[in-house]
């Protein structure tokens, strides 16, 4: 008898494992074959000098070794191509960051009205096709006919260039991105806002803390773990910088505005150069990384300290 | 006191509505503006007569109706297979015991931070070696699963109480019947939140459909849309009218239904 409810129990989570890889299959499927597989063959073809050969012809490929990436760290446009994603990504990321955290405190107060019309105005650019938006700001930035020069010669700014000038079109990008995106994090962080329980401010209160020191003492600390998982997703959202570019500004002037993934794109699409190109995916794909766990390092050191 | 400080946040709040939805609204009043309107100093903010000429020629001339078919029908396909997949796929995580699961869904996540560009190069050969490069099948093949719908799935899902499965068991359903009658109708509000970041992140997606899509009349409407902004430099009005025929789509959708989006992404935070 012990046998056969132990039989029973076999053939009953065999049938239940069944069910569970039957529904597992597809999604699983799709991720391994058009994104695992993919990932590793990248990794593969950043050793390989894959090119418009190879692509007629896969026998022309060749393992270099390391060649991609030495010729990667010794090719000025990448530098450059690195440098402006990390002009964006340092400046626009935490300027993102706090605008989305001004404008859900904003939102979240209880002296303001309105909230869910202003919350739907606010989230309204994060819906929007970047490249249609890309378009539009082309001729917001336009130097004589633009809005924005119109809106700063009020404060007797002289026009600026702003696409046309190196020192100026990262910036222009860097506020376009934070415009598109900031009620995204908004969100997040009002969600954030409404979890911290209210006792915690009336006691502050009652200990006679005033607002600045609510605000450093409570709202602060309490928001740290949305705020860590807020400035990850947007850094490595950040670090994918290609539409806004490819659009307004092709990367010029003068290489300003070239991104990694633009770069990685015009590597690998215009001219073929997939091996190069695969290893500059790489390169974005080991900063990603190392960007994300130094956020968790410091959030850890924070909590500790 | 308290009310000037009430005053003063009002007025703040407005003015950063104003400033966000200026570009959107001037990209509208542009649109219906004469050719060369919109190229004048000081801008025009309102057009001084409403011309609905710039939308005609995309509709006619520049087959902008194509370009809609093509992102419509790429961003619906995508929208069904995901869900269904990434449904049944975040069930399973949320309700069955199987060997290996919490590692097989702690790897999952963790591989989020791998950048999709990544995949692009050998997914392009892989596609091209298939004969799906300039299909509609080569852009929605990468959009079938996404590992950030399955997590959303099964957060919701491990809510349902197992009681409620476990009487279907007995019952005699099935277990594709207990998915499908009881899990997806409780799943619904999760559903229609995924469903709606799905269809909007594949219809506002640029890249990967400018690489897989090579003939112009295969285009999505942000690739065509970018392709005539480097033609039409000049063409401010009919510039901006493309722009409101591609983000119209996806606003109209997120006007309707902002309810489910917001509250969806609210959750997702939450359970972070």
């Amino acid at each position: 008898m012990y046998k056969g409810t132990r039989q029973i129990t076999n053939s009953f989570t065999k049938s239940f494992y069944s069910a569970a890889y039957f529904f597992l299959t597809p999604a699983l499927a799709a991720i391994f074959i058009f994104f695992f597989l993919p990932v590793i063959a990248a990794f593969v073809m950043s050793f390989t000098d894959f090119d418009i050969y190879s692509l007629g012809n896969i026998q022309y490929v060749r393992f270099v070794g390391f060649r991609n990436y030495l010729q990667l760290f010794n090719d000025p446009l990448f530098w450059q191509a690195l440098q402006n994603t990390f002009y964006f990504v340092l400046v626009g990321g935490p300027l993102s960051v706090a605008v989305s955290l001004g404008a859900a405190i904003l939102l979240n107060s209880k002296l303001v009205r309105f909230k869910s019309f202003f919350r739907v105005i606010y989230f309204a650019p994060v819906v929007t096709t970047l490249v249609a938006i890309a378009v539009v700001w082309r001729f917001v930035y336009h130097p004589r006919f633009g809005l924005l020069n119109y809106f700063l010669s009020f404060f007797g700014i002289n026009p600026i260039d702003w696409l046309g000038d190196p020192t100026y079109a990262m910036p222009a990008i860097i506020l376009l991105a934070v415009w598109k995106n900031f009620g995204y994090n908004m969100i997040i962080f009002i969600a954030g806002l409404q979890n911290i329980p209210d006792e915690l401010y009336e006691a502050a209160r009652i200990d006679g803390a005033n607002a600045r020191q609510q605000f450093l003492y409570i709202t602060i600390p309490m928001l740290a773990p949305t705020t860590l998982f807020v400035s990850i997703i947007t850094m490595i959202g950040y670090f994918q910088l290609f539409a806004e570019p490819y659009v307004m500004t092709q990367g010029g002037p003068l290489n300003s505005t070239l991104s990694i993934v633009l770069l990685m794109y015009q590597q690998g699409f215009r001219w073929w150069n997939m091996g190069y190109s695969a290893s500059l995916a790489f390169v974005l794909f080991v900063i990603i990384l190392i960007g994300s766990l130094v956020q968790f390092k410091l959030q850890k050191r924070g909590e500790e300290g | 006191m308290k009310k000037t400080l009430k005053t003063m946040l009002f007025l703040i709040t407005v003015f950063f509505a104003v400033a966000t939805l200026t570009p959107l609204l001037w990209m509208l009043s542009a649109s219906v503006m004469p050719a060369g309107q919109a190229s004048t100093y000081p801008p025009k903010f309102f057009p001084e007569s409403v011309t609905l000429d710039h939308y005609a020629v995309l509709f006619t001339r520049l087959d902008v109706l194509r370009y809609f078919i093509n992102s419509f029908l790429i961003s619906t396909a995508v929208t069904f297979i995901s869900l269904l997949f990434n449904s049944m796929a975040g069930y399973a995580f949320a309700k069955y015991r199987f060997p290996g699961r919490n590692r097989l869904f702690k790897l999952l996540i963790s591989t989020m931070v791998i950048p999709a560009q990544v995949t692009m190069l050998p997914l392009f050969l892989m596609l091209n070696k298939m004969g799906l490069i300039n299909t509609y099948l080569g852009v929605i093949i990468p959009g079938m699963a996404s590992i950030f719908g399955i997590f959303l799935i099964r957060q919701y899902a491990l809510s349902i109480p197992d009681s409620l499965i476990d009487a279907a068991r007995i019952d005699g359903a099935s277990d594709f019947r207990i998915y499908r009658s009881i899990i997806l109708p409780l799943c619904k509000p999760i559903l229609i939140t995924l469903a709606i970041f799905t269809f909007m992140g594949t219809w506002n997606d640029f890249l990967w459909p400018l690489i897989v899509m090579t003939d112009d009349s295969m285009y999505t409407l942000p690739v065509a849309l970018a392709n005539l902004a480097g033609e039409h430099v000049q063409d401010t009005e009919l510039m901006m009218a493309g722009s409101v025929i591609t983000i119209m789509p996806v606003m109209v959708l997120f006007l309707a239904l902002q309810k489910y989006y917001i509250s969806g992404l609210m959750a997702g935070a939450v359970k972070e």
